[in-house]
């Protein structure tokens, strides 16, 4: 096996791998991003409404300090105080440098970045009304950052490894991690990525359930990869379902729209979030809202034959409004939904779209692990950022704007720490042969695989366990059947094989090691969901349906070697002012 | 049944590519030719080979061949591609092929590159953003909304016979979508860059580019600008 | 690989320029000599036309101006369709020889053309 090596290597090729990538291209370190895709083609592109910071443009008097508190309430309590406090009061710094970099922000009047209402947001700490805080680039502001910081990369010269995939982490007889194997999806070419710093931005794995807004590509590799490393997960549990998918094709359509002044209606034509959020209404935080959606469609208020959706109202926004902020949901809309927002409401279901659990790490992106007395321990070699990690400043649900945001922060500060800690100098010891025949071990089993069952075929199986077990809605006992189910399609995913051994551009193959991270995803959530009884955010359960600050105002931690879930203190601990205490949480 | 004809080629077992036919049940449902290929490639035959991603349109992952024309299987519905029940798939053209319906998108991205797409501004910047006019942003729509599909350069002649020294439409477009910033403090160099007889000239505007944009863009109207541009530097 | 050296001027602008403006003066050349020749001319009006030398000059211009034009345009086709890309080494040979064939010919005709113009 060849070996390549580099300072830093980056898994991933979206937002956060990129702009960790940059940082630490511009001080002049090696740096490589290893993507299974053209970079532009990660799922960051496909976020719509934009970056929320607290950058004093539409309100003078913003303060970091009221996005925080918004933050944390809509967390649920389980954000950790201290990197919410760093991600918003480093944000505006953050947001400021992507522009200058060339990011096409919409603009004010006074030349400012424009900002929109989203859900969830306040003055003052909830007592000063709807804040309008988050910054966007019509609605494409994803697309918009991924492009500006893929073009500030190749200034930077960072190297590209595109369309290669990340195996499996390969670590040393210090178990300290030293790098990844990788294919190069092109040439079948199996090769050792060495590196003093292995940073794992590959998002997230929305693929796990039927009904998602992810891309294809959302397979939760790193995840896959850090659990059968046995590193632990925390929060699996918490799977956003954004409220407004397109019924039927799973497409997003921006919480800008709601932002903008558009509305839920059910089949009565009433706006129903009156009743749910009296004050926020439409941009309560998403949990709240796609709860509230779910009971109008149970309760036989839905709309359509199958009164299996809710509709979204644009039409009173007038045309002129639509094809300036909104341009990229007229398209959506008439491609997949077949209305023309302009005269008619867009369908729409709530759809698995974020997940806020991950890789634990702390604001440098240092992955952690907890021993045995309970305590965070740093996982020498390897780092976490964006969508795969769980820093945690979503804890049980993330506000719309705040994605883009935690993968902009916390991949430069992981950048950032690693800068410092290249120049003061990293010693590792190199993997042995054993080493690194263990981290190919997956793709020689898969090789050497008689063929059973195909891909597609038990994917699809998983997705609908996920989709019918884990939704919205949740039961201990349904989830234990979940489980169980989970348990028997395990040997059946590692045992599976692919007919197509041929070496160039083989999608079969990489679909089949995608599977496998896909189901280590779905095992972790299931488990992890099961045991948290209780109500809290995205997880929400029939048979436990309070929130239980007593027991459960803590982090889950899901250890893969056990399948067993401990518990981790959230950080109440903020540097720079007092903690928010955990109050009922309305809207 | 749709009939679908996919062009097949795998370089370790082929000694040259062929069409292969397959018969697909839509169900009757107006379907995306992405969704066509996925059934395909779940039901039928996994070994069949494309890129995507996205599969709304906007990550540029699959961009295709279809019934002749270049487009995004993924927002290309099947009522506006397929005739006769026959839908004919084929690689983007005039780019090496590595599989199946994979192209070697070396030559496309190596062109994008060279028009150095990243904001050149070499003033400090300010403790808030640089600020600029709504009017002055607008001049970026219809730019920098590219996802870099390559459908325009791969139906563009000039592009076929030269890209390694034309820089085709969609490179030319983000040329563009960076003279116009007025950001930007590069446009001499840019300029004096694209001023050689392959680079911005090989374009003859006859707005195929245009013609298959899936986001509706226009990078003939873009080159005119550029040349504009150049015959104002030069007068 | 196809380069510039052969080119007109070396600067797309400029060779742009230059076809569009012999475009012009060929357009007008042609379109005074038709408007004669519909109009109706004698071999002496024809001769004493030519006698002047507005109209050598203007002839003369035309026909720079065509051999200008020709060579950007023949020059563009060459080095779209016979290259290395194409059709290998063999691509390099024919561009060259048949460069060569036209400047050849180009240069013979506009020798010719002063000879008849000017004569």
């Amino acid at each position: 096996m060849r070996t390549i090596s580099f300072d830093g290597v980056i898994v991933g090729g979206g937002g956060a791998g990129m702009r960790a990538s940059l940082q630490l291209a511009q001080s002049g370190y090696k740096t490589a991003v290893i993507s299974k895709v053209f970079p532009t083609r990660s799922h960051t592109v496909s976020a719509q409404g934009g970056i929320t910071c607290a950058i004093a443009s539409a309100d003078p008097n913003d303060d970091w300090r009221w996005h925080m508190y918004d933050t944390v309430k809509g967390s649920d309590y389980i954000g950790d105080q201290d990197a919410i406090e760093y991600m918003t009061s480093v944000g505006p710094e953050a947001i400021f440098e992507l522009e200058h970099m060339g990011l096409p922000f919409s603009r004010t009047e006074e030349g400012r970045i424009y900002q929109r209402p989203f859900g969830g947001q306040s003055k003052n700490f909830g007592e000063g009304g709807q804040a309008a805080r988050t910054c966007a680039a019509a609605d494409r502001t994803g697309h918009a950052l991924l492009h500006t910081l893929y073009q500030n990369n190749v200034k930077n010269k960072t190297v590209f490894l595109n369309e290669w995939f990340a195996i499996d982490l390969v670590k040393n007889q210090d178990g300290a991690v030293v790098g990844v194997t990788a294919l190069s999806i092109e040439t079948g070419e199996v090769v050792f990525v060495k590196s003093k710093a292995t940073v794992f931005a590959t998002g997230g794995a929305g693929r796990i359930y039927a009904s998602t807004t992810n891309a294809h590509i959302n397979t939760g590799d790193g995840i896959g990869m850090a659990l059968r490393a046995g590193f632990p997960m925390q929060d699996m549990e918490m799977w956003q379902f954004h409220p407004t998918g397109i019924h039927g094709a799973g497409t997003l359509v921006t919480e800008g729209c709601r932002g903008e002044g558009g509305y839920l209606i059910n089949k009565d034509g009433e706006r129903f979030m009156e009743r749910y959020a009296p004050n926020a209404k439409d941009l309560a935080g998403r949990d709240v809202v796609a709860r509230s959606m779910v009971l109008e469609i149970l309760e036989g208020r839905g709309c359509g034959p199958e009164g299996d959706h809710v509709f979204l109202k644009l039409d009173h926004l007038g045309e002129e409004v639509l094809e300036s902020r909104l341009p990229g949901i007229l398209e959506l809309s008439r491609t997949f939904a077949h209305a023309d927002p302009v005269k008619e409401p867009i369908p729409v279901v709530p759809t698995c779209h974020y997940m806020m659990g991950g890789i634990p790490t702390n604001i440098h992106g240092q992955a952690l692990t907890i021993d045995g007395s309970g305590a965070d321990q740093v996982i020498p070699g390897l780092y976490a950022c964006g969508e795969a990690a769980c820093v945690s400043v979503h804890g049980a649900n993330r506000l719309g704007g705040n994605s883009l945001l935690d993968l902009v922060v916390f991949g430069r500060a992981t950048g950032l720490f690693l800068e410092e800690a290249m120049r003061s100098g990293i010693e590792v010891r190199d993997p042995t042969q054993s080493d690194l025949e263990e981290a190919n071990a997956r793709l020689a089993k898969l090789e050497a695989a008689p063929v059973d069952e195909s891909v597609a075929s038990l994917r699809k199986e998983l997705q609908n366990i996920m989709q019918n077990h884990f939704g919205v809605f949740r039961k201990g006992d349904f989830m234990r059947e979940g489980i169980e189910h989970l348990a028997a399609l395990r040997p059946r995913i590692e045992a599976v094989g692919v007919a197509d051994k041929t070496q160039a551009f083989n999608t079969a193959r990489i679909e089949a090691l995608e599977l496998q991270n896909l189901f280590e995803v779905a095992e972790s959530t299931a488990i992890s969901a099961e045991q948290r009884t209780e109500s809290r955010g995205a997880h929400a359960r029939e048979d436990y349906q309070d929130r239980d600050d007593d027991n459960w105002l803590c982090h889950s931690v899901y250890f893969p070697t056990e399948k067993r879930l401990g518990k981790r203190g959230v950080n109440f601990a903020p540097k720079t002012m007092d903690a928010f205490q955990p109050k009922i949480r309305t809207y | 049944m749709l009939q679908v004809s996919i062009y097949r080629y795998n370089p370790e077992q082929d000694a040259e590519p062929s069409m292969e036919d397959f018969e697909v049940d839509t169900g009757g449902k107006d379907l995306m030719v992405l969704d066509v290929l996925e059934l395909i490639k779940a039901q039928q035959d996994p070994t069949v080979t494309y890129r995507r991603s996205c599969r709304e349109g906007v990550c540029g992952s699959d961009g295709l061949n279809m019934n002749g024309k270049n487009g995004l299987a993924c927002i290309t519905p099947l009522s506006d591609s397929v005739k006769g029940n026959k839908l004919v798939i084929r690689p983007l053209p005039g780019l090496p092929v590595i599989r199946d319906l994979v192209v070697d998108m070396s030559l496309f991205y190596a062109q994008y590159e060279k028009v150095q797409p990243y904001l050149q501004n070499d003033t400090p910047a300010p403790a808030i953003e640089r600020l600029q006019t709504p009017e002055d942003r607008a001049k970026l729509d219809g730019l920098y909304e590219c996802i870099l599909c390559a459908c325009c350069s791969t139906s563009c002649p000039s592009f076929w016979w030269n890209p390694d020294r034309f820089v085709g439409p969609a490179g030319l477009l983000q040329s563009y979508r960076f003279l116009a910033d007025s950001r930007d403090l590069a446009t001499e160099e840019r300029l004096a860059r694209l001023d050689d007889p392959f680079s911005v000239f090989r374009c003859h505007g006859i707005q195929n580019c245009v013609n298959v944009c899936p986001k509706g863009l226009n990078p003939t109207r873009a080159i005119g600008h550029i040349r504009s541009m150049l015959l104002k530097r030069a007068a | 690989m196809v380069t510039a050296v052969t080119s007109l001027s070396r600067s797309g602008l400029s060779d742009w320029l230059v076809q569009r403006v012999t475009a012009v003066i060929l357009l007008a050349f042609f379109v005074f000599i038709a408007s004669k020749l519909l109009g109706g001319v004698s071999y002496l009006e024809w001769r004493s036309l030519f006698d002047q030398t507005w109209m050598k000059v203007f002839a003369l211009m035309a026909a720079l101006s065509l051999a200008a034009h020709a060579w950007i345009g023949m020059w563009g086709v060459f080095t779209d369709y016979l290259t290395e890309r194409l059709l290998g080494n063999k691509g390099n040979l024919l561009r060259i020889s048949f460069q060569l064939i036209t400047s050849l010919s180009l240069v013979i005709y506009v020798i010719w053309a002063v000879q008849i113009i000017w004569s």
